[in-house]
């Protein structure tokens, strides 16, 4: 019989290599060099399929005759907006749009890597700038409620000499949620990997010309790795943000206005 | 390979390794989490959709000391910072 050919893409990874994104070009500003990588442009697809969603589901709305479109726009839009109602209280949910596109562009940068993309949010950058986001969101909403002074006095609380401590604390909250999500994420995908390249050399062990044992066996696994935990993490970084937002603020009282 | 490369690798794989400890602690706090979450829904089933959410946040917080042990693993390992 004989030898069918195996084609390249069913050979398998030849060997295991880990590095961060790809630099697709770089320039010099201000005596630094920026990095132009594949992460940008997967962001721009990113917020390309999130805007052509939206720009779809919420088309030619209207107030009788609901179509099946409208419907599920309407759906999420009501359970993104009872959760912000939920954990935040009524009077943050201005905050709605925010978490909505935050959560969005989680899920959707870490389901790009089903396409076999690399994943937006395995890229400390993204999620570092997201953290900073909300951080900036946490001090403006403490200026805002307890001006510079309470401010400012909030790092000496209880006692002054906690304030060192509440210093490291304050910084540690966006740190520890990016590094939280990017964990997940980069860890996911490299397991995801190492599974891959070795059922590769498995297959390769038990005497198959191309790496069968990786088709099929892997989904399993991407089930927990890609989907759950990409919808885990978006959802936490969202309760997070939140959480620690409305912590900032004054609490509310206790009907809830 | 010379002799101080590989005494490197070598010190990077035991400390990858016992980075991982890390894990233990995060495996026994989020079981106890859910565990008095099972609790608190069989107590309060009308509660169930808060409690859920709180105690995925309060994994999550509870989860980070592990996620930091493993990405120094992945570091020691992939990116081999001391050789």
């Amino acid at each position: 019989m004989a030898m069918m050919a195996i084609p390249e893409c069913l050979q398998g990874p030849e060997q295991l290599s880990v590095t961060g994104p790809k630099v697709i070009f770089s320039f010099e500003l201000f005596g630094t060099t920026v990095n132009f990588t594949e992460t940008v442009i997967l962001e721009w697809i990113v917020m390309a399929i999130i805007l052509g969603g939206c720009a779809f589901l919420t088309h030619n709305l209207k107030v009788r005759g609901v179509s099946k479109r409208q419907a599920i726009a309407e759906m999420a839009v009501e359970a993104i907006t009872n959760l912000v109602r939920d954990t935040m209280g009524k009077r943050w949910l201005w905050f709605t749009p925010y978490i909505a596109s935050i959560f969005c562009f989680s899920i959707f940068g870490s389901l790009i890597s089903l396409l076999g993309f690399r994943a937006v949010t395995s890229d400390f950058s993204v999620l570092l700038t997201w953290a900073a986001m909300t951080f900036a969101l946490i001090t403006w909403t403490k200026l805002k409620f307890g001006g510079v002074g309470g401010y400012l006095k909030g790092f000496a609380d209880p006692i002054p000499v906690m304030l060192p401590i509440n210093i490291l604390s304050e910084i540690s909250t966006p740190t520890a949620m990016a590094l939280r999500h990017f964990g997940n994420i980069a860890g996911g995908s490299i397991i995801m990997g190492l599974i891959y390249f070795g059922l590769t050399s498995l297959s390769h062990m038990i005497g198959m010309q191309g790496a069968w044992l990786s088709i099929g066996i892997p989904a399993v696994l991407s089930l927990y790795f890609d989907l759950f935990s990409d919808f885990m993490q978006a959802f936490i970084f969202v309760m997070l943000t939140m959480v620690f937002i409305s912590n900032a603020g004054p609490q509310e009282d206790a009907d809830g206005a | 390979m010379d002799m101080s490369e590989a005494i490197v690798l070598c010190g990077s794989a035991i400390g990858a390794g016992l980075a991982m400890i890390a894990g233990i602690g995060p495996g026994i706090g989020e079981g106890y989490a859910v565990g008095k979450a099972c609790e608190a829904i069989a107590r309060q089933p009308e509660a169930s959709g808060a409690v859920t959410r709180t105690m995925f946040v309060g994994c999550a917080v509870a989860e980070s000391t592990g996620i930091y042990g493993l990405i120094i693993a992945l570091l020691l390992i992939f990116l081999k910072p001391f050789t």
